[in-house]
Protein backbone atom coordinates (compact mmCIF):
# COMPACT_ATOMS: atom_id res chain seq x y z
CA UNK A 1 0.00 0.00 0.00
CA UNK A 2 1.65 3.68 -0.77
CA UNK A 3 1.81 5.47 2.06
CA UNK A 4 0.42 8.70 0.64
CA UNK A 5 -2.77 8.93 -1.52
CA UNK A 6 -3.15 9.72 -4.99
CA UNK A 7 -4.87 12.69 -5.54
CA UNK A 8 -6.97 14.33 -7.93
CA UNK A 9 -6.35 17.76 -9.08
CA UNK A 10 -8.96 19.66 -11.28
CA UNK A 11 -7.97 23.49 -12.20
CA UNK A 12 -10.35 25.24 -13.36
CA UNK A 13 -9.56 28.92 -13.77
CA UNK A 14 -12.67 31.45 -13.71
CA UNK A 15 -12.99 32.89 -17.25
CA UNK A 16 -11.67 30.12 -18.88
CA UNK A 17 -12.58 27.48 -21.61
CA UNK A 18 -10.63 24.69 -20.31
CA UNK A 19 -9.99 22.62 -17.26
CA UNK A 20 -7.22 20.48 -16.46
CA UNK A 21 -7.45 17.46 -14.80
CA UNK A 22 -4.23 15.82 -12.99
CA UNK A 23 -3.40 12.44 -11.45
CA UNK A 24 -0.46 10.21 -10.22
CA UNK A 25 -0.15 6.21 -10.72
CA UNK A 26 1.53 3.95 -8.75
CA UNK A 27 1.96 1.97 -12.14
CA UNK A 28 4.17 2.87 -15.27
CA UNK A 29 3.79 4.90 -17.99
CA UNK A 30 2.80 1.67 -20.09
CA UNK A 31 0.79 -0.17 -18.27
CA UNK A 32 -1.28 3.34 -17.47
CA UNK A 33 -1.42 3.92 -21.12
CA UNK A 34 -2.81 0.30 -21.83
CA UNK A 35 -5.79 0.50 -19.43
CA UNK A 36 -7.08 3.48 -21.80
CA UNK A 37 -6.90 2.10 -24.80
CA UNK A 38 -7.57 -1.60 -23.87
CA UNK A 39 -11.66 -1.65 -24.19
CA UNK A 40 -11.46 -4.92 -21.50
CA UNK A 41 -9.45 -2.87 -18.93
CA UNK A 42 -10.91 0.87 -19.53
CA UNK A 43 -14.61 -0.61 -18.39
CA UNK A 44 -13.54 -1.76 -15.75
CA UNK A 45 -12.25 1.87 -13.88
CA UNK A 46 -14.54 4.55 -15.92
CA UNK A 47 -16.88 5.96 -14.04
CA UNK A 48 -18.30 5.93 -11.21
CA UNK A 49 -18.76 2.53 -9.11
CA UNK A 50 -22.63 3.11 -8.93
CA UNK A 51 -22.87 3.49 -12.94
CA UNK A 52 -22.72 0.34 -15.24
CA UNK A 53 -20.76 1.15 -18.82
CA UNK A 54 -21.49 -0.18 -21.59
CA UNK A 55 -18.78 0.23 -24.66
CA UNK A 56 -20.45 0.59 -27.70
CA UNK A 57 -17.45 1.35 -30.22
CA UNK A 58 -14.00 1.33 -29.15
CA UNK A 59 -11.22 2.19 -32.00
CA UNK A 60 -8.39 3.41 -30.08
CA UNK A 61 -6.16 4.65 -32.91
CA UNK A 62 -5.68 7.69 -34.49
CA UNK A 63 -8.72 8.35 -36.67
CA UNK A 64 -11.03 6.04 -34.54
CA UNK A 65 -14.52 6.16 -33.07
CA UNK A 66 -15.39 5.61 -29.76
CA UNK A 67 -18.92 5.72 -27.76
CA UNK A 68 -20.34 4.51 -24.00
CA UNK A 69 -23.39 4.59 -22.38
CA UNK A 70 -23.35 5.00 -18.61
CA UNK A 71 -26.51 3.74 -16.85
CA UNK A 72 -27.93 4.63 -13.50
CA UNK A 73 -29.52 2.45 -10.97
CA UNK A 74 -32.98 3.92 -12.04
CA UNK A 75 -32.24 3.36 -15.63
CA UNK A 76 -31.23 6.70 -16.94
CA UNK A 77 -29.23 5.85 -20.02
CA UNK A 78 -25.76 8.90 -20.54
CA UNK A 79 -24.27 8.59 -23.78
CA UNK A 80 -20.92 10.13 -24.97
CA UNK A 81 -18.92 9.70 -28.12
CA UNK A 82 -15.66 11.25 -30.35
CA UNK A 83 -12.90 11.01 -32.16
CA UNK A 84 -9.55 9.97 -31.71
CA UNK A 85 -7.29 12.58 -33.40
CA UNK A 86 -3.99 11.28 -32.04
CA UNK A 87 -3.22 7.85 -30.49
CA UNK A 88 0.44 7.85 -29.89
CA UNK A 89 1.61 4.93 -27.75
CA UNK A 90 2.41 5.52 -24.83
CA UNK A 91 2.35 9.07 -24.71
CA UNK A 92 -0.38 11.10 -25.73
CA UNK A 93 -4.59 10.21 -26.91
CA UNK A 94 -5.92 13.72 -28.47
CA UNK A 95 -9.93 13.03 -29.65
CA UNK A 96 -12.73 14.66 -28.94
CA UNK A 97 -15.98 14.13 -26.40
CA UNK A 98 -19.44 15.24 -26.37
CA UNK A 99 -21.84 14.03 -24.25
CA UNK A 100 -24.88 13.34 -25.88
CA UNK A 101 -27.67 14.46 -22.81
CA UNK A 102 -27.09 17.89 -24.05
CA UNK A 103 -30.11 19.70 -24.92
CA UNK A 104 -28.74 20.47 -27.99
CA UNK A 105 -25.78 18.52 -29.77
CA UNK A 106 -22.82 20.35 -31.33
CA UNK A 107 -21.01 21.13 -27.73
CA UNK A 108 -17.87 19.25 -28.44
CA UNK A 109 -15.21 19.58 -26.42
CA UNK A 110 -11.34 18.54 -27.31
CA UNK A 111 -9.55 16.53 -25.53
CA UNK A 112 -5.61 16.07 -24.90
CA UNK A 113 -4.16 13.51 -22.22
CA UNK A 114 -0.49 13.29 -21.91
CA UNK A 115 1.27 10.58 -19.79
CA UNK A 116 4.17 11.16 -18.27
CA UNK A 117 7.10 8.98 -16.31
CA UNK A 118 8.05 10.04 -13.25
CA UNK A 119 10.60 8.34 -10.69
CA UNK A 120 10.24 5.18 -8.91
CA UNK A 121 8.05 3.50 -12.48
CA UNK A 122 5.31 6.05 -11.37
CA UNK A 123 2.99 8.08 -14.24
CA UNK A 124 1.02 11.26 -14.10
CA UNK A 125 -1.51 11.43 -16.00
CA UNK A 126 -2.93 15.41 -17.08
CA UNK A 127 -6.11 16.03 -19.39
CA UNK A 128 -6.25 19.51 -20.72
CA UNK A 129 -10.50 20.16 -21.96
CA UNK A 130 -11.08 22.90 -24.06
CA UNK A 131 -14.86 23.78 -24.26
CA UNK A 132 -16.45 26.00 -27.05
CA UNK A 133 -17.02 28.18 -24.48
CA UNK A 134 -16.62 29.39 -20.71
CA UNK A 135 -20.53 28.73 -20.40
CA UNK A 136 -19.98 25.40 -21.47
CA UNK A 137 -17.01 24.37 -19.64
CA UNK A 138 -18.66 25.41 -16.12
CA UNK A 139 -22.28 24.20 -17.35
CA UNK A 140 -20.12 20.67 -17.04
CA UNK A 141 -17.95 21.11 -14.10
CA UNK A 142 -20.23 22.48 -11.73
CA UNK A 143 -23.87 22.65 -13.38
CA UNK A 144 -23.73 26.17 -14.23
CA UNK A 145 -22.60 27.75 -11.11
CA UNK A 146 -19.92 30.37 -11.24
CA UNK A 147 -16.61 27.98 -11.73
CA UNK A 148 -13.38 27.78 -10.16
CA UNK A 149 -14.88 27.04 -6.48
CA UNK A 150 -13.51 23.30 -7.64
CA UNK A 151 -9.93 24.52 -6.68
CA UNK A 152 -8.69 25.50 -3.26
CA UNK A 153 -10.00 22.86 -1.00
CA UNK A 154 -7.27 21.03 -0.43
CA UNK A 155 -7.18 21.20 3.26
CA UNK A 156 -10.75 21.11 3.24
CA UNK A 157 -11.17 17.77 1.58
CA UNK A 158 -8.77 16.32 4.20
CA UNK A 159 -11.61 17.29 6.75
CA UNK A 160 -15.13 15.93 4.89
CA UNK A 161 -13.44 13.17 4.50
CA UNK A 162 -13.15 12.43 7.81
CA UNK A 163 -16.76 13.56 8.34
CA UNK A 164 -18.13 10.65 5.91
CA UNK B 1 -33.94 36.79 -13.04
CA UNK B 2 -31.78 38.68 -10.54
CA UNK B 3 -28.74 37.44 -9.04
CA UNK B 4 -29.09 37.04 -5.15
CA UNK B 5 -26.28 39.52 -3.76
CA UNK B 6 -23.26 37.50 -2.56
CA UNK B 7 -23.44 39.00 0.60
CA UNK B 8 -26.67 37.15 1.27
CA UNK B 9 -25.87 33.31 -0.60
CA UNK B 10 -23.31 30.81 0.61
CA UNK B 11 -22.63 29.93 -2.82
CA UNK B 12 -21.70 33.33 -4.59
CA UNK B 13 -19.86 33.93 -1.36
CA UNK B 14 -17.39 31.01 -2.24
CA UNK B 15 -17.28 31.52 -5.80
CA UNK B 16 -14.94 34.27 -4.72
CA UNK B 17 -11.16 32.42 -4.70
CA UNK B 18 -9.99 34.96 -1.74
CA UNK B 19 -13.00 33.67 0.18
CA UNK B 20 -12.35 30.00 -0.45
CA UNK B 21 -8.34 30.85 0.76
CA UNK B 22 -9.65 32.24 3.89
CA UNK B 23 -11.44 28.85 4.65
CA UNK B 24 -9.19 27.04 3.66
CA UNK B 25 -6.73 29.11 6.00
CA UNK B 26 -9.32 28.31 8.62
CA UNK B 27 -9.33 24.53 8.22
CA UNK B 28 -10.32 22.70 10.98
CA UNK B 29 -9.06 25.59 13.48
CA UNK B 30 -10.19 28.95 15.37
CA UNK B 31 -8.30 31.65 14.13
CA UNK B 32 -8.05 35.24 14.94
CA UNK B 33 -7.93 37.76 12.29
CA UNK B 34 -4.31 38.07 12.84
CA UNK B 35 -3.56 34.67 12.25
CA UNK B 36 -5.38 34.63 9.61
CA UNK B 37 -3.44 37.94 7.86
CA UNK B 38 -0.04 36.14 9.06
CA UNK B 39 -1.18 33.02 7.08
CA UNK B 40 -2.19 34.81 4.06
CA UNK B 41 -0.02 37.64 3.92
CA UNK B 42 -2.57 39.84 2.37
CA UNK B 43 -3.85 43.07 4.31
CA UNK B 44 -5.84 43.31 7.38
CA UNK B 45 -8.49 45.00 6.06
CA UNK B 46 -8.80 43.03 3.34
CA UNK B 47 -9.21 39.81 5.22
CA UNK B 48 -11.57 41.61 7.65
CA UNK B 49 -13.99 42.91 4.40
CA UNK B 50 -13.98 38.71 3.64
CA UNK B 51 -14.45 37.85 7.16
CA UNK B 52 -16.99 39.15 7.10
CA UNK B 53 -18.92 38.33 3.98
CA UNK B 54 -18.54 34.29 5.36
CA UNK B 55 -19.86 35.05 8.32
CA UNK B 56 -22.91 36.75 7.30
CA UNK B 57 -23.69 33.96 5.14
CA UNK B 58 -23.40 31.66 7.91
CA UNK B 59 -20.01 30.00 6.67
CA UNK B 60 -18.14 31.34 9.22
CA UNK B 61 -18.72 31.09 12.90
CA UNK B 62 -17.28 34.43 15.11
CA UNK B 63 -16.44 33.88 19.27
CA UNK B 64 -15.55 36.04 21.66
CA UNK B 65 -12.76 34.78 23.74
CA UNK B 66 -11.64 37.78 26.18
CA UNK B 67 -10.93 41.17 23.75
CA UNK B 68 -10.37 38.68 21.01
CA UNK B 69 -12.64 37.43 18.18
CA UNK B 70 -12.15 33.99 17.11
CA UNK B 71 -13.33 32.75 13.87
CA UNK B 72 -13.96 29.32 12.87
CA UNK B 73 -16.03 27.20 9.74
CA UNK B 74 -19.17 25.85 10.10
CA UNK B 75 -18.74 22.60 8.49
CA UNK B 76 -22.62 21.79 8.52
CA UNK B 77 -22.75 24.87 6.20
CA UNK B 78 -19.85 24.31 3.78
CA UNK B 79 -20.64 20.52 3.47
CA UNK B 80 -24.45 20.92 1.49
CA UNK B 81 -22.15 22.88 -0.97
CA UNK B 82 -18.76 21.31 -1.60
CA UNK B 83 -21.56 18.23 -2.03
CA UNK B 84 -23.27 19.93 -5.00
CA UNK B 85 -20.35 21.63 -6.55
CA UNK B 86 -18.06 18.15 -6.91
CA UNK B 87 -20.45 15.71 -8.90
CA UNK B 88 -17.38 16.46 -12.01
CA UNK B 89 -14.81 15.78 -9.24
CA UNK B 90 -16.05 12.70 -7.82
CA UNK B 91 -16.43 11.46 -11.17
CA UNK B 92 -12.94 11.09 -12.41
CA UNK B 93 -11.72 10.63 -8.52
CA UNK B 94 -13.19 7.29 -8.42
CA UNK B 95 -12.83 6.40 -11.70
CA UNK B 96 -9.11 7.12 -11.06
CA UNK B 97 -9.55 4.60 -7.76
CA UNK B 98 -10.97 2.06 -9.27
CA UNK B 99 -8.14 2.68 -12.26
CA UNK B 100 -5.51 2.21 -9.56
CA UNK B 101 -6.92 -1.00 -8.45
CA UNK B 102 -7.08 -2.30 -11.79
CA UNK B 103 -3.18 -1.32 -12.41
CA UNK B 104 -2.27 -2.72 -9.22
CA UNK B 105 -4.14 -6.12 -10.05
CA UNK B 106 -2.74 -6.20 -13.32
CA UNK B 107 0.88 -5.47 -11.53
CA UNK B 108 0.47 -8.14 -8.75
CA UNK B 109 -0.58 -10.96 -11.54
CA UNK B 110 2.73 -10.14 -13.32
CA UNK B 111 4.90 -10.73 -10.15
Amino acid sequence: MSEKKNKTVINAEPGKQELFITREFDAPRELVFKAHTDPELYVQWLGPRDLSMSLETFEPVSGGRWRFIQKDKDGNEFGFHGVNHDVTAPERIIGTFEFEGLPESGHVILETTKFESLPGGRTRVTTQSVYQSVEDRDGMVAAGMESGVVDGFERLDEILEKMK
Amino acid sequence: MARIPTTHDPFNAVAEPKRRAILDALGPAERSVNEIVELLGWPQPMVSKHLAVLKKVGLVRERRAGRQRLYRVDMGKLKPIYDWVTPFERYWSESYERLDEVLSDIQKKEK
